[in-house]
């Protein structure tokens, strides 16, 4: 066992704990605390000290040991929380967060920051213990105008402390089993540092450690097991104190073994021992909490739905065949094939959703976000989220919080106002956001929606005007508000950390379409802003439009079609500089030939025997002619980059039933490529699909 | 890879030889590393790509896969660059990609020791010689070894897109 190897999932699991010990604390009632929450807090940061001794990662160990000791006191009610108290947890934890990474990264966290965190926590220990806990804290007290010398003793204090209080301690045995000599040595220093070994033995591959510990068994095993595994180890315990159930409960056989531990028995066979430890896993699962998920690589999901989207094309490749051959009449291969079919398509969704995680995990770092941000300038905001269990697939939501991060700053730096303006304004103090996703169709939706002062018409359009933009006074609100995803812009009054640098709206926009997405926004002055993110729930399937040009097939992503009708003479009108538009009802849109565009041979050319089809993309209609529409069927997303590079008007390629490549159509793409075609781009006319909608004032 | 193959292999890296699956163009015969090759199949079902180059012939399934089509008889100018059934793309994995190549056909495996690996001459070849690594020379038969890896990835094959972009 080379101890390095359980890095990775000490680094996962100390992970987990961080952000449930965060959430745990920013949930944390102020003035009356939840004891369970509390005892949650706690068991997370000595989780990961033990973790850190064991694998030696020092800083790790000394930053959560001194919050422990304060967390230990604040459970017991020997603290009393306030908001900055908790802060300083928060800020402590960010700091563990921090230490990780460097740890991660094979580095050394910085000292300086080390110092830095523990200097905070021991004084904060200092301030609010220095009577409480005179006693404990031993003389510490009156130097707490020097705060640099008397701060281990306080320390040193409040350990024994912790172990008298905490119930559940006593004398336990603890055995290692099959364990080499190196990784031993860290094990039983790890033990050490739970309590008091008072006498330790080898035999064979066993080596059993006593010890006294203010600790429980059960957690002594939750520490032991971040490098042990679980059939290398028993916790066994020995005159146990009145009150360790858990201990006790767990163990059935603890009295026999107890006996038989101080001499140990001389030639134990191997076998039993092997039994019994099974026997122990079997029953240390039920206290464990069965795991009801496991942890499994991306790359190995994304490999089950590669091989499940071979599957339906060879199903649809048999339905082919059976079609065509003259065995249709067989019913017992009918049947059987449809059963295939429908098997495939419950296999496919079913692969599908294991990608899907909830928003929530997008949503849950907002809460620490907002409270930081909003301390920071002085507001009071309100954070709702709605949604939370609505499911998108993992891809996009690593992908979504970085945008996602920068419209709440902008929205609690511009949008929401300081409370004395917002009471002016005669609306409540705090500031309300929402963050909320629903699923529409085959998108999600989501939205930052915030209470505040709305955009300004008037000053974004100054401010176009002074960076070069071309506008006018009569462009619709809807306009003017995405002129704000302009590179470059910003109105906020003064450059804050926060944001108002004019970097990031133009990135968010992009980012986001880069994701097959669209960002809106709805703004209503003195009511708040809205932000609309579409997206598409997954990257790896696709409704697909088949059509076909000369004797290519190709994929048209159904959300991106609006209509599709074939163009009469009358309402073809062609343009100097041979571009075409086709008018349909009210509008003029832009035609683009796909044959004239992708070079397909053998296409029909005269527009009025072709199909127009009316798609949208980035905002932008226009009309497609193609040959034939096909059908309409899912389509499993292949990547083309994988293996070759970005094609010009493709976003991706597909496998047919027949198993052929067909690719598929990139809307917004095949219009600039439509338009880089002719000699002398002439551009159509704009037109927005939706009318601007009134914000809801929330 | 087999057992035996990888045996072979094994014996052969020994000896200071090295195995090349060997293919025609044309009148010429070129050999490239076997370690790089995939597999072998039929040229069927290539769907065409839309502005790319004509010696891009477009991409293919395999087995889930989209794999691009390169024919080396367009892109070297050779006289001919027919598809009949002895038509083969050679499917080869270099710098973590798969891509096939289309060649005339293919004839054999063969095992070169260094003795026989001569160093490239100047000139006379339909390949460029910045993609020769060599000439086997097997008897009566002279063998182009050619650098496949180094020939794909280049920029003039258009295949990977260019740093920056």
């Amino acid at each position: 066992m080379d101890i390095t190897e359980f890095y990775d999932t000490f680094f996962e699991e100390a992970d987990e704990l961080l952000a449930e010990m965060e959430s745990h604390l920013l949930e944390l009632d102020v003035d009356n605390p939840d004891v369970e929450r509390l005892n949650a807090i706690f068991r997370a940061a000595h989780s990961i000290k033990g973790g850190a001794g064991t694998f030696g990662f020092e800083a790790l160990q000394r930053t959560t040991h001194l919050l422990e000791n304060l967390l230990d006191y604040t459970r017991r009610g020997e603290l009393t929380l306030r908001r900055d108290i908790v802060d300083t947890f928060l800020e402590a934890k960010d700091m563990l967060n921090d230490q990780l990474d460097a740890y991660r990264q094979g580095g050394e966290p910085d000292p300086e920051a080390l110092e830095r965190i523990c200097e905070t926590l021991r004084r904060l220990a200092l301030e609010e213990l220095g009577e409480d806990a005179g006693a404990e804290v031993a003389g510490a007290a009156p130097a707490a105008a020097a705060p640099a010398s008397p701060a281990p003793p306080a320390d040193e204090a409040a350990a024994p402390a912790h172990h008298e209080a905490v119930g559940g301690g006593g004398r336990f045995q603890v055995t290692l089993i099959g364990v080499a000599d190196k990784d031993r040595d860290l094990l039983v220093e790890e033990l050490a540092q739970l309590g008091d070994i008072e006498d330790q033995q080898s035999e064979g591959d066993r080596h059993r450690v006593v010890l006294t510990s203010s600790l429980s068994g059960d957690d002594i095993e939750a520490v032991m097991s971040f490098i042990a595994e679980p059939e290398q180890l028993e916790v066994r315990a020995l005159d146990v104190a009145a009150e360790a159930p858990a201990a006790t409960e767990s163990e059935p056989e603890t009295k026999v073994e107890a006996e038989a531990a101080p001499e140990p028995a001389p030639a134990k066979p191997a076998a039993p021992a092997k039994a019994e430890a099974s026997a122990k896993n079997a029953d240390g699962g039920k206290k464990g909490g069965e795991s009801t998920s496991i942890r499994v690589p991306v790359a190995k999901v994304d490999q089950i739905i590669n091989l499940v989207g071979e599957l339906i094309i060879t199903q649809s490749m048999l339905n082919q065949v059976a079609e065509d051959s003259e065995t249709v009449n067989d019913g017992a291969l009918v049947t059987g094939l449809n059963l295939l079919q429908r098997t495939a398509r419950d296999l496919q969704e079913a692969v599908m959703s294991v990608r899907m995680v909830p928003m929530d995990y997008v949503f849950s770092r907002f809460p620490r976000l907002v409270r930081d941000l909003a301390g920071k300038l002085n507001k009071d905001v309100e954070l709702v989220t709605e949604g939370k269990s609505t499911e998108l697939d993992k891809g996009l939501t690593e992908r979504i919080i970085d945008p996602l991060t920068h419209l709440v700053r902008n929205s609690l730096d511009h949008g929401i106002e300081t409370p004395d303006r917002r009471e002016a304004a005669g609306k409540p103090r705090t500031g309300r956001l929402t963050l909320s996703a629903q699923h529409q169709g085959g998108n999600i939706l989501i939205e930052v929606i915030d209470d505040g002062g709305g955009l300004n018409r008037d000053k974004i359009l100054e401010k176009a005007r002074s960076s070069g933009l071309s506008v006018s006074d009569s462009m619709s609100d809807d306009e003017v508000w995405q002129l704000i995803f302009a590179p470059g812009f910003s109105t906020a009054e003064a450059v804050s950390d926060v944001s108002g640098r004019g970097v990031g709206m133009d990135v968010v926009k992009r980012n986001i379409q880069a994701m097959g997405g669209h960002v809106e926004i709805l703004s209503t002055p003195g009511q708040g802003t809205t932000t609309r993110i579409v997206l598409p729930l997954t990257l790896a399937i696709l409704d697909g439009m088949s059509i076909k040009v000369g004797q290519e097939m190709f994929i048209l992503p159904v959300n991106a079609v609006i209509e599709s009708l074939q163009p009469r003479a009358e309402d073809l009108f062609s343009m100097a500089g041979g571009d075409v538009l086709l008018k349909v009802r009210e509008d003029y849109l832009p035609v683009v030939a796909v044959h004239h565009a992708l070079d397909v041979a053998e296409a029909i050319t005269d527009p009025t025997r072709a199909i127009a089809v009316i798609v949208q993309g980035e905002g932008r209609r226009y009309a497609l002619l193609v040959d034939q529409l096909v059908g309409q069927q899912q389509v499993v997303v292949k990547n083309l980059e994988t293996n070759y590079r970005k094609v010009p008007g493709v976003s991706a390629a597909t496998i047919l039933g027949d198993g052929s490549v067909a690719l598929i159509l990139d809307v917004a793409d095949m219009h600039r490529l439509g338009q880089s075609k002719k000699e002398n781009p002439v551009f159509g006319a704009r037109n927005r699909a939706r009318p601007v909608e009134e914000v809801e004032p929330s | 890879m087999s057992q035996a193959t990888a045996l072979q292999t094994a014996a052969a890296v020994e000896a200071g030889s090295q195995e090349f699956l060997v293919f025609s163009l044309g009148d010429e015969e070129y050999a490239i590393d076997i370690l790089k090759v995939q597999e072998i199949r039929g040229y069927e079902n290539v769907t065409r790509i839309a502005n790319a180059p004509d010696f891009i012939k477009g991409v293919a399934n395999l087995r889930g896969v989209i794999v691009p089509i390169v024919d080396l008889r367009i892109k070297f100018r050779l006289e001919r660059a027919d598809y009949d059934d002895q038509t083969v793309v050679i499917v080869v994995n270099i710098a973590d990609r798969v891509v096939g190549i289309v060649v005339d056909r293919v004839s054999d495996v063969m095992t070169l020791t260094a003795e026989q690996r001569k160093p490239a001459p100047e000139f006379g070849l339909s390949l460029p010689l910045d993609y020769i690594s060599g000439l086997g020379n097997l008897d009566e038969r002279m063998l182009v070894l050619v650098d496949i890896e180094k020939m794909l990835t280049s920029e003039e094959m258009a295949l990977v897109e260019e740093a920056g972009e």
